[in-house]
């Protein structure tokens, strides 16, 4: 247990010290901005992971829910005038009451059916946001103000920086103590065998209703902070594409791993960026790339290289 | 008082009856077996005891409340417990966190207190893993407390049940088939663990076709055949029934 | 009035054909790997953008069909020869999220094989359209209801009268007990990603004269048809026709009667309201766990 402990500590405090100095290797602007984008995904997907990774089911209708906080923010604070914070706030209790109610009947579904439904749901959402032009500004999107809180206004890519930095950190944190509880053992018996967890007492039903809650005020405060840093949000923030993108960072980065999810947002937010040097054969080397992953890697990248080091430092151990 | 009360339960499934009419009673303190030739309805009937089905008909007493159509884990909170005949274990948790889950009832698991760590979240846990540790010992799994549950044999997975349903301090434990699988030195082992639970007070209810297995420890025996009830009664009496012997144990020997 | 409802049932009809072929294709696939293809879309953009370009090098049209049909088989074959075979212990997901690569693969290499415009066919038989009760159908419409009702027809023939087809059946029923009598299930898997690419690809063709067709063309085809197999039942092929057939008649009715931008919404709030009601689609297996 202390070992536990102690190596969960460890991977926060290494966390903290790449956040804290990673600025110093940000050359410009630019990368500051993939930087942002970075952690915004990345918090996004440590939700999506406690839902995908470790209890099992499905989501490919977040990007609705955030693509919600999005328009919600942008239109309370740059139409209303409201305080973005409150603003922030609102809506991931919309946000969070929207996935309590559509939870129930949703997660009855299983598998494929499941994604079919969280899939639906997303691209009603966005559909709607599309189609709702007097309030959505339609496909040509809306611009949004900054984030101030108080007198201060955050608008620069380095100030948002330390932001998502320690939201990121907040969010990896919040991850960790979760899975390491009763709570977290219970998401992974729903994964394991419903069944079984029921005759034991897990109330399976709201475990997993809890927990698609919890993903979907991430995926919220991320929407809404990205509306602002952004300054500007379309109805492709909320696409399809953008649901699917977050599963594939889930799987590649590692079901099941906290750390994964962040991994799996890291390569994925900043490959296409690396890629656009081959213009017309990015797509398909990236498509390639992401192939060659899952096959050599099929259990994503971070379980894989902990296998990997186990296997090698136990045969260390027993050439002594 | 009774335990558990079965009234006139059926259960049909498109029109074929798996259970019909079953009435019977389960003393606390007892060790009570379940017998009868495949298809005969044992698992059903387990099933509809601890709530995975629903029965068609009829009604199930736990401890004089009537239960009929609670959820698995409702009657987990009243004191239910089981293992499975098909394993039902969590494949992605290691060991002692399959019986770490046993455990859920009587833990914190409020959101927040988890999401924030309270320090009673690691009280808990500590205290919890200190006895699921003992549990694992208890049914003779000391050696596998480390190990990811996808690693171990399936002797261990069976007992690594046990010790899981234990961890919520049922008082009616009902185990589906305890030594199916296993060979003649485990299934005794098995024998001393289910004798040691009941030892501790815990009424058990086990389905098992070993009969040897079954006559030696068993208080009580109940005679499945087709859904209904062919007889019960002490081992002795059972043994001695005429019918038990054309249509059971007639068969084997 | 009867005019009206005849022209929107025609036309959804013509679109749930080609969503009744695309989600046939998901459950050939499903049923020999429990895995959901996502570049099924692909194939029907390999058929569509295939013909075009093989046309415009001077091969006659028909004949340009047919070797689009082959290109995208063989790329079915090589999805499954390189990369579903060589994960042998994969769980659904990470297939799942490979055949997403696969999708973005083909959708790259073929923005660049071909290019990134629109591009249309001749129709098969001419454009002058046919009048029925005071609506009116193209020849091309009549084209895709009847080819895809003589390719269910030799679908069913498949499965149900030779030798092949009741193999690819068993091993979906249980592939251990159709490896352990000798069915080679490795050959099951690829011919099932043959034939339903082959399928994608005759879809692609057929709907080209009527939706002109480009490189991307395979996304919201290929959601379609997910939307037909989940909606009919997974694995289930008579499921995926009428999904397919559902789904292409209820957008076009949504769409005319109530409102064409939300067309895909009432099509969405359609499988869902099915779903809550039948969790395992339509006519998708159901039954109790065992324990």
């Amino acid at each position: 247990m202390r070992s536990v402990l102690s190596s969960r500590w460890a991977g926060l405090l290494l966390l903290a010290v790449v956040i804290a100095l990673l600025p110093l290797g940000l050359k410009n602007n630019f990368q500051f901005d993939i930087a942002v984008r970075i952690g915004f995904n990345a918090i996004v997907v440590i939700g999506l992971n406690l839902l995908i990774g470790y209890a099992g089911q499905i989501s490919l209708g977040h990007a609705g829910f955030l693509g919600l906080a999005a328009y919600f923010s942008a239109i309370t604070v740059t139409r209303y005038g409201w305080p973005p914070l409150v603003s922030l706030l609102a809506a991931a209790t919309l946000v969070g009451l929207l996935a309590f109610i559509i939870a129930r009947p949703v997660l009855r579904l299983k598998g494929h059916y499941l994604a079919m439904a969280t899939l639906g749901l997303g691209i009603i959402i966005s559909i709607v946001l599309n189609q709702e032009a007097g309030l959505t500004g339609g496909p040509d999107g809306m611009a949004v103000d900054p984030f101030t809180i108080g007198a201060f206004k955050l608008v620069k890519a380095r100030e948002w920086y330390w932001l998502v930095g320690a939201l990121l950190w907040l969010a990896v944190w919040l991850s960790l103590n979760l899975i390491d509880s009763p709570v977290g053992r219970a998401l992974r018996a729903v994964h394991g065998s419903e069944v079984a967890a029921e005759v034991v007492g897990v109330d399976t039903t709201r475990y997993k209703v809890m927990v698609f809650v919890l993903s979907a005020v991430f995926a919220s405060v991320v929407g809404s902070l990205q509306a602002h840093y952004v300054s500007f949000i379309s109805p492709q923030q909320a696409g399809f594409f953008q649901s699917v993108e977050w599963v594939i960072m889930v799987v590649l980065g590692g079901m099941a791993s906290t750390y994964g999810a962040v991994i799996g947002a890291v390569i994925l937010t900043a490959l296409p960026q690396v890629l656009t040097a081959l213009e017309d054969y990015e797509h398909m080397i990236f498509g390639l790339i992401m192939m060659l992953v899952m096959i050599l890697l099929p259990k994503g990248i971070v379980p894989s290289a902990g296998a990997l080091l186990r296997r090698v430092s136990s045969k260390a151990e027993g050439g002594k | 008082m009774t335990l558990l009360n079965v009234e006139n339960l059926s259960k049909e499934f498109g029109g074929v009856h798996a259970i019909s009419d079953l009435t019977f009673t389960i003393n606390p303190g007892t060790i009570h077996s379940i017998i009868g030739p495949n298809g005969a309805g044992k698992t059903t009937l387990f099933n509809l005891i601890t709530g995975v089905y629903t029965p068609s008909a009829g009604r199930v007493l736990f401890q004089d409340q009537p239960v009929t159509g609670l959820r698995p884990n409702e009657l987990a909170a009243r004191g239910m417990s089981r293992t499975f005949q098909n394993l039902q274990i969590f494949m992605n948790m290691t060991a002692l966190e399959n019986v770490l889950v046993g455990r859920h009832l009587h833990l914190n698991t409020g959101i927040l207190p988890s999401l924030f760590r309270w320090p009673a979240i690691g009280r808990g846990d500590r205290a919890a893993t200190v006895m699921a540790k003992d549990l694992m010992a208890f049914v003779g799994l000391e050696k596998y407390i480390g190990w990811d549950a996808d690693a171990m044999p399936y002797g261990a997975l069976k007992r690594l049940e046990i010790a899981r349903a234990l961890a919520a301090e049922p008082k009616l434990l009902l185990l589906d088939e305890p030594a199916a699988g296993l060979n003649a030195t485990e299934s005794r082992e098995i024998d001393e663990v289910i004798k040691k639970v009941a030892a501790q007070g815990v009424t058990v209810v086990l389905v098992e076709h070993d009969m040897k297995m079954v006559m030696e420890i068993s208080d009580h025996i109940l005679v499945l055949d087709y859904g209904r009830k062919l007889t019960e009664g002490t081992p002795a009496e059972v043994r001695q029934n005429p019918d038990v012997i054309a249509a059971y144990l007639g068969q084997v020997g | 009035m009867l005019g009206e409802f005849l022209q929107y049932l025609f036309s959804g009809l013509t679109s749930g054909a080609i969503y009744a072929l695309v989600g046939l294709g998901f459950a050939l696939i499903y049923n020999a790997s429990h895995v959901i293809n996502f570049a099924q879309g692909e194939f029907v953009m390999l058929g569509g953008m295939g013909t075009v370009f093989i046309a415009a090098a001077g091969v006659p049209l028909p004949l340009a069909g047919l070797l689009a049909v082959l290109l995208a088989t063989v790329v079915g074959f090589a999805l499954e020869k390189l990369a579903v075979e060589q994960t042998r212990n994969a769980s659904v997901v990470t297939l799942i999220i490979i055949t997403i690569g696969a999708s973005i693969f083909v959708r790259g290499g073929a923005q660049v094989a071909f290019d990134k415009q629109f591009h249309t066919l001749p129709s098969f038989s001419g454009d002058t359209p046919i009048n029925i009760l005071g609506a009116t159908i193209t020849p091309q419409s009549l084209w895709v209801l009847g080819i895809t009702v003589v390719i269910v027809l030799l679908l069913q023939y498949f499965f149900t009268r030779t030798l092949l087809g009741k193999a690819i059946l068993a091993t979906s029923h249980n592939p251990m007990a159709a490896r352990l009598v000798g069915i080679n299930v490795n050959a099951i898997l690829l011919m099932s990603f043959g034939l339903s690419a082959a399928l994608g690809a005759v879809a692609g063709i057929l709907i080209t004269p009527i939706t002109s067709t480009n490189y991307e063309v395979g996304i919201m085809l290929g959601l379609k048809g997910f939307c037909a197999a989940i909606l009919g039942g997974l694995g289930s092929g008579f499921g995926a026709i009428a999904g397919g057939v559902i789904l292409g008649v209820a957008e076009a009715l949504g769409a005319g009667y109530i409102s064409s931008e939300y067309k895909d919404v009432i099509a969405f709030v359609i499988i869902l309201a099915a779903l809550f009601f039948m969790p395992s689609g339509l006519f998708g297996k159901r039954g109790t766990d065992r324990v």
